[in-house]
């Protein structure tokens, strides 16, 4: 294998980097997380007036292969808003994959320019795991679809332009071969949007449809074949667009308040050897998680879909995470509970978020469980156990 | 970047492959035990220059790159052959440099095994793996780099994963270096070592799983077969997993070294390229895997897999043995805490 770093990707990621640099400023990361929306339009346009964006949406043929590792995994690693055009771009990657050329020239056209977000409903208030369950009915009229239903955890859905839905479309055959996906704006009349807040500061939201009508131009793949088009959506968005690298800023920010922080003896914490080993183990987690992502990036940028790398790389990059966010808690004692802004917080208050938002991230795009599930029986061809 | 095997390099798997499949099925790990090694399979291996494949053209050997040393020491751990591919590759690449390789350790006539812990002056190397067959050592004592031949104990004390380990003494031995030239010499063969084994812990990770998966289909309990089951099927998916990210991480090491590629250790920005560096999270995580990878599939056995009879336990064995030999993984940790977070009581 080559691990090399083409000249051509080295320049790609300092193209993200002066980005960040000039405008992921400490309003923009306050803004983050006193909003819980977590994008940022000003980085969004800045990587598309920089021609970052094109060269980062899988199947379009920009750039190097591993450009759609670096664009999310630069922004992750100073916890930049990555979530909002991660799910833009992913949905590009899907309407390059098997949208209609008109979707290609509106939507994907749109999310290149950095101003236009777009919301995932799978979800719904009964079906999470189980998610080719989905009973949000879509019936067709004449030219036009009317559908109505509800979908859960749609977030950015409260500022995105298009949502990815969804729907059930013949309820007399298999579950997985009557669905349809429809790729529609969010300003149609019909769409209304709650708002569902966390524990982990990110605001997600409820939406809900009644009577939207639908033109037939806004069906995304075959209908009935919703579920070829999930499984390329759930390929590119395990693994390859982000939600990888969360150990790196938090060993980041774990190690510089460990090189300050002393015990009554004057003892730094960086020099307590089971801090130590815990720090290089995360170390070497974040390196794993890392070569995986790349992994999973070259094969999508290569033409393939990496379906099981990317449930395998979530699985572990997720586990990952909440270990090292336990052990910085344990070890960061009574100030590893201090949030942002007060005086003393370790790490600057990155320890107590960690302790909060990592446990969504075994739980959001695909459980940690039915990653496995998919593993064992498309992987190792154990029987279906469901 | 190309995170695939070349043409060649899926050439050397293959053939490899085919040579320990069919000259080291479980019956031939089994006689070899307890010392360990097994003459005849070693002249086999011998007969296809995989004794020099490492070295040089220029000293007449492979030219081989460490990339290409790895896939072999994989199909090594695959088959968890009683063969000291590993260390006799290490060592003799190392004495190369000294221009200190003799004809019958080109030709695997005679063996050669680094000693991975060093001693201190006046000491002798403890348990050295491949110590009980190899003729000669090479290993720091002290400050010295130094290589030393005499007879082969040809025993081995018993011991948990039937490895020929030895205790050797360096008396008598020929000094190639000192201080500084002496210590960067080892620290390289110690960091090829580390990643040929991290390779053949792969290897022990993947037969691992192909045993566990034959079990979990074959065995039946409530009247179904136990690998459809969910609890068995959650605990077995870790395997593959761990098995991407211990592939890549060895991988990654072997190409640094290959490509020689820039000494960058920051962690900040998860960007490690140096060779030493990788070469010891490859070690300490492919460690991991390949215990936590034995041990699951044991499990997945039941009874059967305790005993004797079913060949998951003689990986079990070496999984923890070809790993531990190198010393307490806590201290390799805090070695490398050493460079990626600066020595103890020093200021950021």
């Amino acid at each position: 294998m080559d691990f090399t770093l083409s000249p051509e990707a080295l320049e790609f990621r300092e193209s993200v980097r002066a980005v960040l640099r000039e405008h992921f400023t400490p309003e923009v990361s306050e803004r983050q997380h006193s909003s819980g929306t977590f994008n940022s339009p000003e980085i969004n346009r800045a990587l598309a007036a920089a021609g970052v964006l094109e060269r980062a949406v899988p199947g379009l043929g920009k750039g190097d292969p591993i450009e759609l590792w670096m664009l999310f995994n630069e922004m992750e690693k100073v916890s930049a808003p990555v979530d909002g055009i991660s799910m833009a771009l992913m949905i590009g990657g899907v309407v390059a994959h098997v949208g209609s050329q008109e979707q290609q020239d509106t939507v994907l056209a749109e999310i290149l320019t950095g101003e236009v977000l777009v919301s995932l409903g799978y979800s719904e208030p009964e079906t999470g795991s189980d998610v080719a369950a989905a009973s949000t009915r879509a019936v067709r009229d004449g030219d036009e679809w009317v559908i109505n239903g509800a979908k859960m955890w749609t977030t950015m859905g409260h500022v995105a332009n298009w949502i990815l839905l969804l729907t059930r479309t013949n309820p007399d055959v298999p579950k997985h071969k009557g669905l349809t996906m429809f790729l529609i704006p969010m300003d149609l009349p019909g769409i209304t949007v709650e708002p569902v807040h966390t524990m982990g500061t990110e605001r997600t939201n409820a939406t809900f449809y009644d009577d939207v009508r639908v033109p037939d131009r806004y069906r995304i793949g075959e209908v009935d074949g919703g579920w070829k088009v999930m499984a390329v959506a759930l390929a590119f968005e395990r693994g390859v667009m982000g939600g990888t690298s969360m150990g790196v800023p938090l060993l980041h920010h774990f190690h510089r308040w460990a090189a300050e922080v002393r015990d009554d003896a004057g003892r730094r914490l960086l020099d307590d050897p089971l801090v130590r080993e815990q720090m290089v183990r995360v170390a070497i987690d974040n390196e794993i998680a890392s070569l995986m992502t790349q992994r999973c990036a070259y094969i999508a940028a290569t033409g393939g879909l990496p379906g099981l790398e990317g449930s395998m790389v979530k699985v572990f990059s997720t586990d990952a995470y909440q270990k090292a966010s336990k052990w910085f808690s344990r070890s960061a004692g009574p100030a590893g509970l201090l949030q942002f802004g007060e005086s003393g917080a370790a790490g600057d208050g990155w320890v107590e978020y960690d302790a909060r938002h990592s446990p969504v991230t075994t739980i959001y795009g695909g459980t940690g469980e039915i990653n496995r599930n998919n593993i064992a029986e498309r992987h190792l061809g154990l029987p279906k156990a469901r | 970047m190309r995170l695939e095997l070349t043409d060649d390099e899926r050439t050397i798997d293959e053939v490899f492959g085919g040579f320990f499949r069919n000259e080291c099925p479980p019956s031939v790990v089994r006689t070899a035990e307890p010392l360990g090694f097994d003459p005849g399979l070693w002249a086999r291996l011998a007969a296809t220059g995989a004794p020099a494949m490492g070295l040089p053209e220029a000293s007449g050997g492979g030219g081989a790159s460490l990339t290409d040393l790895a896939i072999v020491a994989e199909q090594v751990g695959r088959a968890i052959a009683p063969v000291p591919f590993v260390e006799h590759a290490v060592a003799t690449r190392l004495l190369d440099r000294f221009g200190a390789v003799t004809d019958a350790l080109r030709d695997g006539d005679a063996i050669a095994t680094l000693a991975v812990r060093p001693a201190a002056a006046g000491a002798t190397w403890s348990l050295v793996p491949a110590g009980a067959v190899a003729g000669t050592v090479v290993g720091l004592v002290g400050d010295d780099l130094v290589v030393v031949t005499s007879p082969a104990p040809g025993a081995a004390p018993r011991n948990h994963a039937a490895m020929p380990l030895a205790d050797r003494s360096p008396a008598g031995g020929t000094v190639l270096a000192s201080g500084a030239d002496a210590l960067a010499a080892f620290a390289v063969a110690r960091a090829e070592w580390q990643t040929l084994t991290a390779a053949a812990l792969v290897g022990i990770t993947r037969s691992a799983l192909t045993l566990a998966l034959t079990y979990v289909q074959e065995r039946h309990q409530f009247d179904r077969p136990i690998g459809s089951f969910q609890a068995i099927q959650q605990q077995l998916a870790d395997i593959p997993i761990a098995l991407e990210g211990a592939t890549l991480v060895a991988a990654k090491a072997a190409w640094a070294s290959d490509a020689g590629a820039p000494s960058v250790v920051d962690v900040a920005d998860c960007d490690i390229t140096d060779f030493v560096t990788l070469a010891a999270m490859a070690f300490l995580y492919t460690s991991d895997v390949a215990a936590m990878a034995t041990d699951r599939a044991l499990h997945a056995h039941g009874g059967y897999g305790f005993s004797e009879e079913y060949d998951i336990q003689l990986y079990y064995r070496r999984a923890r043995g070809w790993a531990l030999v190198a010393g307490d993984p806590s201290l390799e940790c805090r070695s490398l805490a050493d460079t990626m977070f600066g020595p103890v009581g020093s200021e950021a």
